[in-house]
């Protein structure tokens, strides 16, 4: 009994989430040969993106909301790869080429931001994404089409004012998912795309057994002591930043080029709320993430986004209702699972006191006063 | 044992802060294996001659240091602790700096782990090489065996005993390859008298096969039992350097004190009949320091002692009482309810506080050593400040705050440049003087104190001890004194408790047997319940 209670206390923020998700299943109507085969999908599309948020979590540092700036670089390289009509695989190689170096820019940047607001990270992240924002659309609306011209008229804003809001990626959509397409039963595969996320995890294994990883996992529990030891603590982290900066550039690739559209200037924070919320769901702290915590996590949030705007209408009777659902979830999420982690926290410390109070009680029943 | 070739060299070392010189003219030798007993008062110098010799960089930020030092007959001058470390010289500091989510292993092996490179390192650098785990473990188990300690190269420092910690720092030091000098600065102060017997045993192994030592410690007898030769340190001058043959624990304290310590016998005051605290049912969840279930009474005028081996428990009691870790049970303070978790209802009530930790809850480091002592009594009772506008607020009373520190420099022996210091730049045992000064200041009708003596010199010890003995005596302050050092607990006390496990395992009059305090000690005493005498 006890155990069970504290599984539930341990697991608290997955399992209202699932909760959830049990419960709108049947509301909202979906065979579930529907909800699998988008799970698969979506599963495909964006596991990659949450991932980037490992390792500053282990480096001590929370959930990296400034990976949005990686994600940014992505858009970058496909607004590249489209406007030079490069099509397919080769345009998201291309796509790949020009982001990564601008992602490690923006990375070692980002970083020198949060080493110069230690134990704010998080926040810091987060306005940090809003000036690339800034930055990002005065690139995309003022420099593209003046300084850089825009070769491709799908690209340009109608009236020629730089890139479009929303742009169709058409000429690379698919170009990893279709390289080898499964199909088992209903459901097709998108064999490399998944080849790609299980060498990501394999790095991620690796990665925690190197040097650089017994650093992370050093300076993310003690920093001063770890300087005393000689660990160059800010390059650490700056590694850490830099890295997940990089991993979501790519994650945000892989991600649009499932999609097949992308707000240029709105997708890059969707995916980051996405992240942050999806690796929280799935039972990571600001403290600690696993590859776990991963896969639970874009199952559940992904199982949510499917399923409650559909049960939210059907109860509601409101489109309106399903409409605001996902953002919702995602807000939420991240909001409750930060208060649900600090109640953890705390309940950890009362669960210790607890036996204490039982073992002096019991004694002063039994009568041994003195 | 010493070799006979020199390793050290120390010609001719002078230091001073801002025109206070604090050494003068320091000169010794070390030999390969021998082991150095480095002894003084407080604020002596030690602490800072051996921040000189490891590079550290409060030296050159405070204006660097004449003399030369010669390592391996080579003149050395290290820039920062990664030069010293490089030329073989490990420093244990006092506060410990282990990795708590590490293993004993991860932690040795810090920053020096065992890798196996790949073809990553090419491309990226030596950092994406993996660590080696079976050889980090071997390392480990290697130097616990070479110290001859029991420690699990695989237990989480989070979840070690107090001693255990000392012992990997220790480790630590010797996993090194080429390490040659060790300097340990207080090792002992925070472990039990086993543990420091264990330490002992260690060095002596570490001199055997060659690795020189310098070690500090108040507790003469240990540097009598383990030392080749002393080195005595008073007011910044070598006052002795003898090698330890023949020279008794009296003997060091005449040197480092310039006069015989006498060892004053207890006049002990008269105590009231009536109960003043009571304490029922008490716990506490102070990590490290669990108290399950305690009841004790004191009366009113007395001294009360609580002893116990480290980790069981005594210093949970009046952390708990003071309200700063959580806590339950009944306590009332002259037949008044105490609100447990609540540090200003305990203040409020007359009680004041001298922790075992200084750097943590006594002292406001970067304040000045006037501001220290009347802080609390100016937070608390409304001392030395003056109304304005008859009573809407008020200032800091400067003649009266200066006028408190002076009285507590004089009578506790405060070695400082004035009331202005910074509590930063006091000696460590100086430090502790002004965390007891502070209480002292309170004038409280009942006072804990935790460790009182830790890290003080043996003159000094003496004043602290005599200083609560006075107080007692002479304002009828009621006391309860926590300590590891029974002897101390003893020559003061009317009653000493015995903690174990989390509980009270009895009490004895100071007059009883030392065996007897041993056998409670153990867990082997009976009355356990807690209603002995
Ligand atoms: N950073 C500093 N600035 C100014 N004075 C300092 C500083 N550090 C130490 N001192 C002074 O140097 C003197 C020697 O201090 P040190 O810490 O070496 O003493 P110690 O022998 O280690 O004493 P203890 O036994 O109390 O640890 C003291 O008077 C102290 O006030
Ligand atoms: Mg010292």
């Amino acid at each position: 009994m006890r155990n069970v209670k504290s599984f539930v206390a341990d697991n608290i923020v997955t399992l209202i989430f699932l909760t959830i998700t049990i419960i709108a299943i049947p509301f909202s109507g979906l065979s579930g040969s529907y909800i699998i085969s988008n799970l698969i999908d979506r599963f495909a599309r964006s596991s990659f993106l949450v991932f980037a948020l490992i390792l500053p979590i282990m480096a001590g540092m929370g959930i990296n909301f400034a990976m949005v700036l990686g994600a940014t670089a992505g858009q970058i390289g496909l607004i590249f790869a489209v406007d030079h009509n490069i099509m397919g695989t080769e345009g998201l190689i291309l796509a790949t080429l020009v982001g990564i170096p601008l992602s490690v820019g923006l990375g070692w940047f980002s970083g020198q931001v949060l080493n110069r607001a230690r134990g704010r990270e998080m926040v810091t992240g987060f306005i940090l994404g809003y000036f690339m924002d800034g930055i990002y659309q005065f690139f995309g609306l003022y420099i593209m089409g003046w300084l850089i011209p825009i070769r491709t008229a799908q690209v340009m804003q109608i009236d020629g004012g730089g890139v479009r809001n929303t742009l169709a990626l058409e000429s690379v959509r698919g170009g990893l998912d279709k390289i080898v397409s499964l199909k088992v039963g209903p459901f097709s595969i998108p064999v490399v795309t998944f080849a790609v996320i299980a060498v990501l995890c394999l790095f991620i294994i690796w990665f925690r057994r190197t040097k650089l990883g017994q650093d992370m996992r050093a300076i993310g529990q003690e920093q001063g002591i770890s300087h005393a030891a000689g660990i160059n603590v800010d390059r650490t982290r700056i590694l850490a930043i830099v890295i997940s900066t990089v991993l979501a550039c790519i994650g945000q690739i892989i991600y649009l080029q499932n999609l097949g559209n992308m707000f240029t200037y709105t997708s890059q924070r969707q995916a980051g709320y996405y992240a942050a919320a999806a690796i929280l769901v799935g039972g990571a702290t600001v403290s600690k993430a696993s590859i776990k915590n991963v896969f639970i996590g874009v199952f559940l949030v992904h199982a949510l986004y499917i399923t409650t705007p559909l049960a939210g209408k059907a109860l509601f009777k409101s489109a309106m209702v399903g409409q605001y659902m996902s953002d919702f979830i995602n807000y939420g999420i991240i909001a409750s699972a930060l208060v649900l982690h600090a109640w953890k926290n705390k309940r950890a410390a009362d669960l210790a006191r607890a036996g204490l109070r039982m073992s002096a009680e019991a004694q002063a029943a039994a009568g041994g006063v003195a | 044992m010493s070799t006979g070739t020199r390793l050290l060299s120390l010609r001719g070392i002078s230091k001073e802060f801002y025109g206070n010189v604090v050494l003068e003219d320091i000169s010794f030798d070390l030999d390969r294996g021998q082991i150095i007993g480095l002894v003084g008062e407080n604020g002596a110098g030690k602490t800072t001659l051996m921040r000189i010799l490891f590079g550290m960089p409060v030296i050159a930020e405070t204006g660097g240091f004449n003399g030369t030092i010669e390592l391996d007959g080579q003149p050395v001058a290290f820039k920062t602790p990664f030069d010293a470390l490089d030329a073989g010289i490990g420093m244990v500091h006092q506060e410990f700096s282990l990795i708590p989510g590490f293993s004993t292993t991860e932690n040795i092996a810090l920053n020096r782990e065992s890798l196996k490179t790949n073809f990553a390192c090419d491309i990226f650098g030596k950092r994406m090489s993996v660590l080696d785990r079976v050889t980090m473990r071997e390392r480990a188990v290697k130097a616990i065996h070479t110290l001859g300690v029991k420690l699990d190269p695989d237990m989480l420092v989070s979840e070690m005993p107090v001693g255990h910690k000392q012992f990997t720092e220790i480790a630590r030091e010797i996993d090194r390859k080429n390490v040659k000098l060790l300097v340990l600065d207080e090792p002992t102060a925070v472990l039990t008298e086993t543990e420091a017997e264990v330490l002992l045993s260690s060095m002596r192994a570490l001199a055997a096969q060659g690795i020189s030592i310098i070690f500090i410690s108040h507790r003469l007898h240990e540097i009598t039992k383990v030392a080749d030769k002393i080195v005595v340190l008073r007011d910044g001058k070598i006052v002795k350097d003898v090698p330890v043959a023949g020279v008794s624990v009296q003997d060091i304290a005449a040197w480092m004190v310039g006069r015989d310590v006498k060892t004053k016998a207890a006049h002990l005051s008269v105590c009231k009949d009536s109960v003043y605290l009571n304490v029922e049912h008490l716990w506490v969840d102070m990590p490290g320091e669990t108290v399950r279930d305690v009841s004790f009474q004191v009366m009113e005028g007395e001294i009360f002692g609580i002893g116990g081996l480290a980790g069981q428990g005594k210093l949970g009691i009046a952390n708990g009482v003071m309200g700063l870790f959580p806590a339950g049970g009944q306590v009332t303070v002259g037949g008044q309810d105490v609100i447990l978790n609540n540090p200003h209802a305990a203040l409020n009530s007359d009680i004041a506080f001298v922790s075992e930790d200084r750097r943590g809850v006594g002292l406001l480091l970067d304040e000045s050593l006037e501001w220290n002592i009347a802080f609390t009594a100016m937070q608390a009772k409304r001392q030395h400040l003056i109304p304005v506008l008859g009573g809407l607020f008020s200032v800091r009373d400067e003649k009266s705050m200066k006028a408190l520190a002076l009285e507590y420099i004089e009578s506790l022996e405060i070695r400082c440049t004035g009331p202005r210091q910074r509590a930063k730049e006091l000696s460590g045992g100086n430090q502790q003087k002004i965390c007891l000064a502070k209480a002292f200041a309170l004038k409280p009708k009942l006072l804990f104190v935790s460790e009182p003596t830790r890290g003080i010199d043996v003159g000094a010890k003496a004043i602290v001890l005599e200083t609560l003995r006075a107080y007692n005596r002479d304002y009828g302050m009621t006391i309860v004194m926590i300590s590891s050092e029974l002897e101390e607990l003893r020559s003061i006390c009317h009653r000493v408790a015995i903690v174990d496990e989390g509980k009270i395992a009895g009490i004895l009059p100071p007059t009883a047997d030392v065996a007897q305090f041993g056998l409670l000690m153990s867990g082997l005493g009976a009355g356990k319940n807690g209603d002995a005498a």
